[in-house]
């Protein structure tokens, strides 16, 4: 199949430099090798598969890179017991018994476009150049419905019976994101381009942190990013992701402005970064010393 | 894509291997030296590789590396490994790993270790240890039956009634049926077109059941020595029958025989998972061992709403806080949690020490896991509703 790399791709994709600073301006951060990965995934044509802990920045480097390029995101979040008739097309059977009432004797074509509900797969096929297909959490699906897109990741296309196959006009561009609840078949990981996002070390985190939360003060994103990293070595039910750390900042930021003092901010503020009752008890004795440590 | 002739380095399209510029043997190489220890790596992956590297300059090392990361995949929990071998082979290093980025797992002291598709080196057999002396006064009084031939016919009838006694649930998918459900509109269609607008019948769907995944944590620790072949081989028949189901063995450290226990033939099944666990007959560390299985996100996420059966004597030594914290946290997860405890096999147990005392309220059956006829009994009744542990602790 060629390697059709439309021409807004191949300026975003001129070097993965320039994808990161592409990203940059839509608001995220991304470090080497997920710049690389993202150069490569375009430039070779493969699927890009991005596995990492819940609250890493998945679903937010996919909206980056379809808001870089000025594609619409075309999203199938995946559960458990997910089928084709969600991800690729489904016939709107009360509008087609209708047109057989209403065409009475005369002779009607009931499979037509205008009865054709497109899923998601089905939408990407259509418009190519035009959508960026993200298939979120990819893990939670079951082993069949991950074989139905191991058939469309490699040829890109859907057949549908009473219409023939339909084919993409060009490849399309495809993120898959897993929080890794379960191991994934082998075939389709070695179809995609891989990457872990794994936590960002805390100048970056301070970065995103002031990017997302422009409120924030640059002393306070810094403080929060050491602290949430010390956060995170500890055995927590639920380590915090960075989204959690984008609020506990801009939480105690509020409560600052709101006339508590620093050090008292932010664990008052504790109740949007940690939300687990054994962990916040877990805790509530070295917290405060935390947060000296990182404000020093 | 898979018709497509390999690109090779600096663009050229040749057919042949023998025409590999000497710089891309090298990279190929690299992909051999992981095949060799273990990895799977597709032919489709080192084209990709190649590709890659072409594609990014390649301007530094680091442009291989990313290459490499990014097209061969190394699965994270063998990051760290991965980078080794990188160093090894480009660098000629044989210091210290570098360190990987993914240390997670680390975080927790208890070893956690799911070598998964990796080969397995040791051949030490499985200690199978009948009759030795018993660890504590405790068990002495446990009852037991050494009748071979009727566990091994109990096993047999065990996995044929396995299939249809497991707990099951509503999944979101649809089967048709002949009653009790909606109208299935797509079938229902195509025969109101077929029949010109008659429907004498409208075909039904409804939603179909499936079996809850079973997962099974059995202690290896010394106290549970005598009944571990037990448990093993009940486990084995259960990997064999259910279509979801995971085995860890804990003692010290927390190990997935899964893999191993997917071997169809018994004995070859239990020296494989021998090989892989470290911790035979040692301490018990049980309340640690199964926190580290609830910090890796995989199994903690295999553990959500599935039926988990523990074969342990419950017998912590020292402080049980932790164990009681992971007890609840597992209780919290699952459809269903059970103990199996060989020390019930006596008539006067009741369950009174302090560990046992704490997880009695969260526990949902605490039954008798000294024979291997009691434990596949118990299990085939998963699926069918008993009164609380509590209550049964409570009774006589």
């Amino acid at each position: 199949m060629p390697k059709d790399v439309s021409s807004n791709s191949a300026s975003f994709a001129a070097s993965p430099e320039a994808i990161a600073s592409q990203l940059a301006s839509a608001s995220y951060i991304a470090d080497d090798g997920l710049a690389t990965a993202i150069f490569l995934a375009i430039r070779l044509g493969k699927p890009l598969l991005l596995e990492g802990t819940p609250g890493v920045g998945k679903t937010e480097a996919a909206k980056a890179v379809a808001e870089a390029l000025g594609r619409s995101l075309v999203r199938l979040q995946c559960y458990e017991g997910i089928d084709a008739a969600h991800a690729l097309y489904e016939w709107n059977y009360q509008r087609q018994l209708l047109a057989i009432r209403q065409a009475g004797k005369r002779e009607i074509d009931i499979y037509e476009d205008r009865f054709l509900i497109a899923r998601p797969l089905l939408q990407v096929l259509r418009a190519p150049n035009d959508s960026l297909l993200l298939v979120d959490e990819i893990d939670r699906s079951d082993h069949e419905f991950e074989a139905v897109l191991l058939e469309f990741l490699s040829d890109f296309q859907i057949s549908i019976p009473e219409r023939g196959t339909v084919r993409a006009a060009a490849q399309p561009l495809v993120i898959l994101t897993s929080n890794r609840t379960r191991d994934l078949a082998e075939a389709l990981r070695r179809r995609c381009v891989y990457h872990w996002i794994a936590y960002p070390e805390p100048a970056r985190e301070a970065a995103i942190i002031l990017l997302r939360a422009p409120e924030v003060a640059e002393s306070t994103a810094r403080a929060v990013a050491s602290a949430v990293r010390n956060i995170r070595q500890r055995p927590l039910a639920k380590p915090p992701g960075i989204a959690e750390a984008v609020e506990w900042a801009n939480a105690a930021t509020v409560l600052e402005k709101g006339g508590s003092p620093w050090p008292e901010a932010f664990r008052r503020a504790i109740g949007v970064l940690i939300k687990d009752q054994e962990d916040l008890s877990y805790l509530a004795a070295e917290i405060g010393g935390i947060v000296e440590e990182a404000l020093r | 894509m898979s018709t497509d002739p390999i690109p090779l380095m600096a663009g050229q399209r040749t057919s042949g291997i023998q025409t590999l510029p000497r710089a891309a043997e090298f990279l190929v190489g690299f992909s051999r030296l992981l095949r060799r220890s273990g990895y799977t790596v597709a032919l489709e992956q080192t084209t990709a590789f190649l590709e890659a590297v072409n594609l990014l300059g390649p301007g530094s090392m680091e442009d291989i590396r990313q290459a490499a990361l990014a097209t061969l995949a190394p699965s994270p929990d063998r990051r760290r490994e991965f980078e080794t071998l990188f160093r090894s082979y480009f660098y000629g290093d044989t210091g210290t790993p570098a360190k990987g980025e993914y240390e997670g797992h680390d975080q927790d002291k208890t070893h956690v270790k799911d070598t998964g598709k990796e080969r397995i080196e040791q051949t030490e057999g499985l200690r199978v240890e009948e009759g030795g002396s018993l660890s504590s006064s405790t068990e002495r009084l446990t009852i037991r039956t050494f009748d071979a031939e009727r566990e091994n016919e109990e096993l047999l009838r065990f996995r044929r009634a396995l299939a249809n006694a497991l707990p099951m649930r509503r999944s979101f998918r649809t089967v048709r049926t002949n009653s009790h459900g909606s109208v299935d509109l797509r079938r229902s269609l195509r025969q109101i077109v077929r029949t010109d607008g008659d429907i004498p019948e409208p075909p039904l769907r409804r939603r179909q059941s499936v079996a809850r995944k079973l997962l099974l944590l059995i202690d290896v620790s010394g106290s549970m020595k005598l009944h571990t072949t037990d448990h093993l081989k009940i486990a084995h028949a259960v990997v064999q029958t259910a279509k979801a189901a995971e085995v860890f063995t804990f003692g010290t450290r927390l190990t997935r025989i899964t893999p191993s226990l997917r071997i169809r033939d018994l004995d070859h099944a239990l020296s494989s998972a021998a090989s892989r666990v470290d911790d035979w007959d040692g301490g018990t560390r049980i309340g640690p061992t199964l926190l580290a299985f609830l910090a890796v996100p995989r199994f903690a996420a295999f553990a959500r709403g599935a039926a988990i059966v523990i074969f342990s004597d419950a017998l912590e030594r020292g402080d049980h806080i932790e164990m009681e914290t992971a007890i609840r946290r597992l209780a919290a997860r699952s459809f269903r949690l059970s103990l199996c405890t060989p020390l019930a096999g006596d008539p006067r147990f009741r369950p009174e020490t302090a560990a046992l005392g704490a997880i009695l309220p969260v526990l949902d059956d605490l039954v008798d896991g000294s024979s291997i006829i009691g434990l596949t009994k118990f299990i085939l009744s998963l699926g069918r509703p008993v009164p609380r542990a509590e209550a049964v602790g409570r009774r006589g």
